[in-house]
């Protein structure tokens, strides 16, 4: 394939699935060994709402209000589970389901009762992204690259979720001592004078901002799978967490690939005429990469002593 | 327009939508309590996203040979089909290998969701040009189904809550206490899995409803209400079924009034109403309660823990203590004690020697088992066992002042 | 009992206590739902010294100590840790929490876990360095788990993951170690293993609390103990508060009379 059909076409949806990707499976490793891997369930499924809330209220559909009323229906689910898990002394997974669902259906109540059908912004797309429109129709070729002109033209996605993946990073980067000392022993964390309640919250935020940005990529329910799949399926490969973050952004990339090339080109080998869509197949692949890892990794068993007091 | 509705005056469709949700509505309920209790409320999120793919498998199936893809029947028995491949799947993964229920969970939905939308997508190329509605089991849609189709969730929904009542007692044992059940001879997993069977037949029945995202609603939102209001399983139980199913048939007949009040979020919006003034307003585990719990709670240890300091002349060092000592009156501004406080601390005191011996004599050990530092004495001992301790302690001594 | 005590050369004493024993706490109340675990507990430990906090199951041993630590928040209550509050002095109290209170099947190695007892020196972004390295190694070797280094935690015997999490406290160098039940369900080995370490701990002058559950072994390992039962019972050095009368007050009915007094006979 030549650079003159690939950069305008493919680069784009390629790179904002990869980084979207990365960006989700990084704080997905300490959701998944903290036992909140569904925290990115919740937080996937109120963007909705919280779109469609910041579409009613400016009446636009422009980036920043939306990323805004997105990341604060976020907290707002988080603060909302915490209550009902404390005050209401319900155990996590109904309190998120209790939240999130309503959430959903207020947002979905919310779309019918407005007309939205002039602005693009529907169920559907909010659920399954959008990656194959995010395309860059000013490049021609390779040379683009060091185009300014043509580099203007990038879709605005790209440099988006780019600075949210260094975001995430420098969080990791930064507090990766409290947060892996935090994951494993929280009472001994507290004793060292980290403050364990503070850093859980901002490694949701944290979570919440990366499922925001990579939304209109690649969709609210499919970021779920970024979340947990290529960290489960790192976990199997290694009993050491700064490897299993290495694995699992290499499973994430490997997702994002091999989803977006299967879904563009797939369906063209096997002589169907049209691509289907790249999220989901983003999400079966980083799936098929969790089952092979299931079946064959080296450290996929529970081992030695269990905690038996 | 509203009493219409309630009163089922809006034509057999309407009529019969709201009897399928009033009915989904106490099934979900029901079956959901079970879930609940097991503390496995989402794996229900799981089960219902990996219906997605099953649906579209059966379209396209219909389709090849030759039908038009719309039959209610055969959808719901391929999206049972890959609910269950979807659960077994998770069983899998939490038995097998290092992962926790949650991320399997997890993993689950969202692969399987991701798949489904792949198989959405080669339909709408399918050249079909339509879609039969898929889209609609996404959130449900009650506009333009079919006589039959009613008739199909109203059967399924009455079929799914008879079954649930037939094995309700396995379900209620497992659910309380496993390693009891499996000592009694019971197939823990067995039961598991027919409680998540279950599970999935009340998620099948209801995507032509509520929708595979909402219908987890209805799983979890009836039966954490009705925890408030209960602390017995067995009416926990009822309880949820009856907030299900006031919440499916209110909504139905509300959502049948206009073309824009989709039936799924509605009955979701309604049972969290319920759930709202539940966790609020219930007497016992209602927030409102436990917060006037705990304040009264925290001022009497905070007056105990002053009179006997009082009593024993310590210095009172808390600031929420000397407050609240000397609003009841017992201390002074400047942290003497008033004569009901001396006498409140003698009396303090005394109890406390009076439960030191109770608690050192095993003749009272099960009275001992009471104390927690502020049971008043006399509540659990008669006068002369007060009396009999007093003499042991001896003469009462002098608070010094 | 105390009140017979209580005037104001008591009081002095008291507020003396509070300013300069390594850990001091006053009516301390902590409260799960409407129970007391703890109620109004003063305690001051001795420096210098290896104190065993007793009572039977429930009695909020642990809870004391985690109240005391700022792990639960305590209904009332003040702590004071070498006579400051107990935020300035986190850098001087290591604690060694019970086992089963972690995820074991955490992906990483023993020596990580070591390392961490020194996360406050290295900061946030400090590097790792050889020295570090060695220190770790060197508190495992005083465990007897040097060879361990490298070992996934979920690949070790109760007893090693014990002396790791003992390890990982020595690696903190502190004055004052807090222990939740080290001994439960530890093999003879480790035991051993690990009282040797604490009493070298004592003789370099450092303070150590032990939640302790083995009544047989109070006097051969402990100078003070600290009775508890939901309220203290009683404080002191071994021969004089691990008497049977208080024993019987901690435990009620609960512990056999013929235990109590064999175990006085040996504290006798």
């Amino acid at each position: 394939m030549s650079g003159a059909e690939f950069v305008p076409l493919s680069l784009t949806p390629m790179l904002i699935g990869t980084f979207a990707a990365i960006a989700c499976a990084l704080p997905g490793n300490f959701l998944v060994l903290r036992k909140q891997a569904l925290i990115g369930d919740a937080i996937s499924h109120v963007v909705l709402p919280g779109i469609v809330v910041a579409f009613l209220l400016t009446g636009t559909i422009s980036t920043w209000p939306m990323m805004l009323g997105a990341a604060g229906a976020a907290i707002l689910a988080v603060v909302m589970i915490e209550a009902v898990r404390r005050l209401g002394q319900i155990e996590a997974g109904a309190a998120m389901g209790v939240v999130f669902t309503t959430m959903f259906a207020g947002g979905v109540l919310l779309l019918e009762q407005t007309d939205t059908s002039t602005v693009h912004l529907d169920v559907e797309h909010a659920l399954y992204g959008n990656l194959e429109s995010l395309i860059w129709l000013d490049a021609s070729g390779w040379a683009s690259l060091l185009d300014p002109v043509a580099l203007a033209g990038l879709p605005p996605e790209l440099p988006r979720i780019a600075v949210t993946l260094i975001a995430v990073c420098l969080f990791i980067w930064v507090l990766w001592r409290p947060l892996k000392i935090s994951t494993f022993d929280e009472g001994f964390a507290r004793t060292m004078g980290i403050r364990t309640g503070a850093l859980s919250l901002a490694l949701v935020i944290t979570a919440a901002v990366a499922a925001v940005a990579a939304f209109d990529a690649v969709g609210s329910i499919i970021v779920i799978a970024m979340f947990i799949c290529p960290p489960a399926a790192a976990r199997m490969m290694t009993n050491r967490l700064e490897v299993q973050i290495g694995w699992s952004v290499l499973f994430a990339t490997l997702s994002a690939i091999l989803g977006y090339v299967l879904a563009g080109y797939g369906p063209l080998w096997l002589g169907a005429a049209d691509a289907v869509s790249a999220a989901g197949m983003i999400a079966t692949v980083s799936g098929v990469t969790l089952a092979v890892c299931a079946v064959l990794g080296p450290c996929r068993h529970r081992v030695g002593a269990q905690t038996s007091a | 327009m509203l009493w219409d509705a309630l009163t089922l005056q809006l034509g057999y469709n309407a009529t019969l939508v709201a009897i399928g949700a009033s009915l989904l509505g106490v099934s979900a309920g029901v079956t959901g309590t079970f879930l609940f209790l097991r503390k496995r409320a989402l794996v229900s999120d799981a089960i219902s996203h990996a219906t997605l793919p099953g649906v579209c498998l059966a379209f396209m199936v219909m389709v090849l040979l030759g039908g038009d893809g719309r039959n209610l029947l055969a959808l719901l028995a391929g999206s049972a089909l890959s609910a269950w491949v979807g659960l077994l799947c998770l069983n899998w993964l939490t038995r097998h290998t290092r992962l926790a229920e949650d991320a399997a969970i997890g993993a689950v939905l969202s692969v399987f969701f991701g798949f489904g939308i792949v198989l959405l997508t080669i339909i709408q190329t399918m050249g079909m040009g339509r879609q039969a509605g898929l889209e609609g089991f996404l959130l449900g849609s009650t506009a333009g189904m079919l006589w039959a189709d009613a008739v199909i969730i109203a059967l399924g929904g009455a079929a799914t809550l008879a079954l649930v009542m037939l094995i309700r007692r396995p379900m209620t044992i497992v659910a309380f206490d496993p390693d009891y059940a499996a000592a009694q001879g019971m197939a823990v997993h067995r039961i598991d899995l027919a409680m998540m069977g279950l599970v999935m037949a009340v998620t099948v029945v209801g995507l032509k409803i509520v929708g595979l995202i909402l219908i987890v609603a209805m799983l979890i939102i009836p039966p954490v209400t009705a925890r408030f209001w209960s602390e017995r399983a067995e009416h926990v139980v009822l309880l949820s079924g009856l907030a299900g199913g006031m919440s499916g048939y209110v909504g139905a007949a509300l959502s049948a009034m206009a073309p824009n009040l989709p039936t799924g979020p509605i009955i979701v919006l309604l049972a969290f109403g319920l759930f709202l003034l539940s966790i609020l307003f219930a007497p016992v585990r209602g927030v409102l309660a436990a917060l006037l719990r705990h304040f009264r709670f925290q001022r009497r240890v905070h007056i105990r823990q002053g009179l006997l300091a009082m009593a024993q002349g310590q210095k009172i060092y808390e600031p929420l203590t000397r407050r609240l000592l000397q609003r009841a009156g017992l201390i002074r501004a400047d942290g003497v004690a008033t004569e009901a406080g001396k006498a409140r601390a003698a009396k303090a005191l005394r109890d406390e020697k009076r439960w030191e011996i109770v608690r050192a004599d095993q003749a009272h050990e099960a009275v001992a088992a009471l104390y927690n530092g502020l049971r008043d004495i006399e509540t659990v001992l008669t006068p002369d066992q007060i009396a009999e301790i007093d003499r042991r302690i001896g003469a009462p001594k002098e608070v010094p002042a | 009992m105390m009140l017979e005590l209580a005037s104001d050369q008591g009081a002095t004493l008291e507020e003396r206590d509070l300013n300069t024993s390594p850990l001091a706490v006053r009516g301390l109340t902590v409260s799960y739902g409407q129970k007391p675990a703890v109620f109004s507990v003063d305690m001051t430990v001795q420096p210098d010294a290896m104190t065993a906090i007793i009572g039977p199951n429930g009695a909020g041993k642990s809870t004391l100590l985690k109240a005391a630590l700022g792990i639960v928040k305590p209904l009332s209550g003040q702590v004071s840790v070498f006579g400051y509050p107990l935020e300035d002095q986190r850098a001087r109290i290591a604690y060694v929490p019970q086992r089963a209170s972690v995820d074991w099947d955490f992906p990483t190695r023993v020596i990580d876990v070591v390392l961490m007892g020194l996360s406050r020196q290295l900061g946030l972004l400090g590097r790792v360095r050889a020295r570090h390295k060695a220190r770790a190694m060197d508190c495992l070797h005083r465990v007897g788990m040097r060879d361990f280094a490298d070992r996934q935690i979920g690949q070790l015997s109760g007893g090693q993951q014990q002396r790791v999490f003992l390890a990982r406290a020595l690696a903190q160098d502190a004055d004052l170690y807090l222990l939740d039940e080290p001994f439960a369900g530890v093999d003879a080995a480790t035991e051993k293993a690990i009282i040797s370490v604490l009493k070298s701990l004592k003789q370099s002058h450092k303070t150590v609390v032990v939640v302790h559950h083995d009544l047989a072994t109070v006097t051969d390992y402990f100078d003070h103990v600290f009775l508890i039962n939901t309220h203290k019972v009683a404080e002191g050095p071994v021969a004089e508060a691990f008497t049977a009368e208080n024993l019987q007050n901690a435990y009620g009915g609960r512990l056999a009379t013929a235990q109590i007094d064999q175990i006085s006979h040996v504290s006798g």
